[in-house]
């Protein structure tokens, strides 16, 4: 008789990604960005699967402002938007945006008004994080009362400074921004990860940025972060909408063997039929 | 003393000319701006929208309206 997991089961392992005072049925969350156009965007995050969309704040165009808005194409009603302060270079820079975002978020009544996916930038080439400046951010946000997701480097100590200054969760990037490269440092993930959840199991870690392809999302998963944030890879696929459903499987397959456990690694094989009545004859002495 | 019949307010960084006494409101209406997807920031303060409709600006304002556009 088949073993049947069921189905609260399946939710515990694969949905339910608590951050903060929010609680997510998907543990992959999408951004909305550089997607060919505005339909294969929608059909794109359907297929994910996700239920947190992040989304970035840009000048009204004066000359335009009746065309098409991005808010025709997402379902406020269905999705928590999560809106970034990408393209910042400074900690007064973030903080503005991240309270403009947080007032068209009021304005929407969509939930997403209470948080905010903190990018600081430090250098234009890299993307890469200004870890002061995101630390300094992370403050003022969290004593204006906002639950602050970080995107920050791999490095464990820098993860560890944002958590005790209150971020609701740290997102540590696999790789740079839209470069495609996976989780180039799995060892520092690891760290991160003990670092984080000692003594606070619960404590969202989230991959965010770098990962290429659906192996990337489950390696991430299988190391035992809560959950992966990705645009680029399925925006800037051959075939966006099949990628879209692939990161949504590899979330929950990466996740599912994460709590399966995986076997040690070994240099030696060990045969998965018995040797006990095996009908042959052994060309080398036992053991060698 | 002549009456102001206009004045001058600068949206995004762009002038933008308006009857004199008008409202944020008036304003988003004039650059025909859906109120619902918008923040508007006023000399560096949020507007809350509950408040667009009693904001009177006043010449030489600076503004920022923003919106949500695709990203990651």
């Amino acid at each position: 008789m088949a073993i049947e997991i069921d189905s609260e089961q399946q939710v515990a392992d694969n949905g339910a990604l608590k951050v903060g005072s929010f609680e997510l049925s998907s543990r992959l969350i999408v951004g909305s960005g550089r997607y060919e156009n505005a339909t294969v965007m929608k059909e794109c995050l359907e297929l994910s699967g996700a239920q947190c969309i992040t989304v970035a704040v840009r000048r009204e165009r004066l000359h335009d402002a009746a065309g098409e808005n991005l808010l025709d194409f997402i379902d406020s009603e269905k999705y928590i938007l999560l809106p970034n302060t990408a393209g910042c270079y400074s900690a007064d820079d973030a903080v503005r945006v991240a309270k403009m975002g947080r007032e068209i978020l009021r304005a929407l009544g969509n939930p997403g008004a209470d948080w905010v996916k903190l990018e600081c930038l430090g250098d234009s080439k890299t993307l890469l994080p200004d870890p002061v400046a995101t630390l300094e951010a992370t403050e003022t946000l969290v004593a204006d009362g906002f639950q602050v997701l970080c995107y920050t480097s791999d490095d464990p100590v820098t993860a560890r400074r944002l958590k005790a200054a209150g971020a609701a969760a740290v997102m540590p990037a696999g790789s740079p921004i839209g470069s495609g490269q996976g989780v180039l440092n799995p060892n520092n993930m690891r760290i991160i990860l003990e670092y984080l959840k000692d003594e606070d199991p619960d404590y969202p870690v989230i991959v965010d940025a770098g990962v290429g392809t659906a192996s990337d999302v489950a390696q991430a998963m299988e190391l035992g972060v809560d959950g992966v944030l990705l645009n680029t890879a399925i925006a800037h696929a051959r075939d966006p909408h099949r990628m879209a459903q692939a990161m949504k499987n590899a979330t929950h397959a990466g996740r599912l063997a994460y709590l399966a456990g995986r076997i040690p690694k070994r240099l030696y094989a060990t045969a998965s039929s018995p040797e006990e009545g095996v009908i042959a004859t052994h060309p080398y002495p036992r053991g060698k | 003393m002549t009456e102001i019949s206009h004045l001058v307010v600068y949206v995004n960084g762009e002038s933008v000319e308006l009857a004199a006494a008008s409202t944020l409101s008036q304003l988003l209406a004039q650059l025909e701006i859906t109120t619902r997807h918008v923040a508007v920031e006023l000399n560096l303060e949020i507007i809350p929208f509950e408040k667009h409709a009693e904001c009177v600006l006043t010449d030489g304002d600076k503004l920022e309206v923003v919106t949500l556009v695709g990203g990651g």
